[in-house]
This record gives C-alpha cells, structure tokens and sequence, in this order.
C-alpha cells in the first residue's frame, strides 16, 4: 500500500479544533512535567506515553468522517468508528516504535544528549514503519484494511 | 515560567506531529502519529536542560512501560470501535483505564515502585 500526502484533508479541519490539539498538547506537557516533580522520574516518566493526543485525533477523525458523510445525505456513525478504529491500529504499532524510542534515548542521553533525540526520534520512525509495513502483509490485517479503504 | 515554555513547547510539537497525521494517507499509516512521541520530545528536552541527562534517562526508562501501555490501550480502543460499536471518544475514555493499569502494573513488576 502506497505511503501519500492528502493536502486536502486539512481543509476538513476547523480552526478551534487545532486550537483545542494545540492546547491539549500544552497542557499535555505540563501535566508531564508536574509529574514529574510531584512524584519523580519513575512515574513521571509513564506520563512520556500518555494517550492524550491519540484521545484527541481519534475523536477528530471520526467527527469528519461523519461529516463528511452526512454532507452526502447517508449516515456516517459507523463509518466514521471504522476511521478511528484504523487510526487506533496505527497507533498501536507506534507504540512499538515509542517503546524503542525510549529504550534508545535512554542508552544515549548520558553521553550526548543531542544525539539521543537524532537516534530515538529515528528509532521510533524506523520501527513504527517498518511494524506498519509487515503489519499490512498480514492477512487479518488486510481484512481491517479492507473494512475501511474506502474511509482511507 | 518553566511551565509557559513547556505548554509552548508542548502545544507546538504536538500540533507539528498531529498535521503531519491529517496530511498522511491510509489512515493506518497516519495513526502511527497519534503514538508520535511528542510529549516526550518536549518534555525530556526540558528536563535535560533543567534536571541533567540522568534524570531525562530515568524518565525515558520508566517511559518504556507507558509506551507498552500506549500500544495495549491503542489496540483495546480499536477493538471497542470495531467490535463494540461505541464512539471515538467513549472507546478512547474507558481504555484510559487499561493504560494505567498496564502502565502502573508493569512498574510494579519490574519492582520500579
């Protein structure tokens, strides 16, 4: 399956919707950092992977596909749960790359912390494509894939 | 102050990552962005600056169980939209409670807290 940029898909977004992405990430952040100084390194460190944004973009997702539907006079209510179910599946493999990004800074950051963002954030693309490739040749995989190319 | 530049910080690392997952195609492909690690990026930047590289080490350690977490949570959400039929927002609401208890039970397990 072909890798593309759709341009047109962010006129689908409304301007108070990267409003609410901008500050979820901020206040995303900061909850992080509170963590952190409340209760140290060890649990701080958790809230590194916390769900919040996925929790956003999922919910966006299936707001424009239903959108889109109902802009077309048909339903979109389970089209739109495919959408963000498909969106889910991908996340699940970034996960896997997120699990070797922080494997890899951590390996690297007592010795130069610059180059421990080069290598994690590479480690994390590396494996998240590569997961989603081997992904796609798997036959249950095709069958999700299936469900939902036409909301793809 | 410290937490005006992280929420900028935040907000805009967050935001890069969450376009480049609207202008991707298929929509599986463009989800691998919804598990960006862009919280991380700000944050451990921060903290490398303001804590030492020690610190930012021992959080991206314990960061590993949240990201296993963040995958079981991910394929819990996809299993209640496909399987349950439940919205975006409830199905990623109720599996909040499976990333904690991933995230917290595997700290336990490694005897982290």
């Amino acid at each position: 399956m072909l890798v593309r940029a759709s341009p047109s898909a962010l006129k689908e977004g409304r301007w108070y919707e990267y409003l609410i992405r901008f500050a979820l990430g901020g206040a995303a952040t900061v909850f992080a950092g509170w963590i952190a100084t409340r209760f140290g390194p060890v649990v701080g460190g958790l809230f590194l992977a916390m769900p919040v944004i996925f929790c956003a973009s999922a919910t966006l997702i299936e707001t424009h596909e239903v959108r889109r539907k109902r802009e077309a006079g048909q339903r979109g209510e389970r089209r739109g749960r495919q959408a963000a179910a498909l969106d889910a599946a991908g996340a699940a493999l970034g996960g896997v790359g997120l699990v070797f990004f922080a494997i890899v800074f951590a390996a690297a950051v007592e010795r130069s912390p610059a180059a421990a963002f080069v290598y994690a954030s590479a480690a994390w693309l590396f494996v998240s494509v590569a997961a989603w490739g081997l992904r796609h040749r798997l036959p249950s995989a095709r069958h999700l894939v299936a469900k939902g190319r036409t909301v793809g | 102050m410290e937490y005006v530049a992280r929420f900028l910080i935040g907000g805009f690392v967050v935001s890069a990552f969450a376009l480049l997952g609207d202008l991707l195609r298929p929509k599986s492909f463009a989800g691998l962005f919804g598990a960006a690690p862009s919280v991380a990026l700000a944050t451990l930047g921060i903290t490398v600056i303001t804590h030492g590289a020690l610190y930012a080490a021992q959080e991206s350690r314990a960061m590993v169980f949240g990201a296993i977490a963040l995958t079981a949570y991910s394929i819990v959400v996809c299993q209640l939209l496909m399987r349950v039929g439940i919205c975006a927002l409830k199905a990623a609401a109720f599996s909040f409670v499976v990333w904690l208890l991933v995230a917290f039970g595997l700290e336990v397990l490694a005897g982290a807290v």
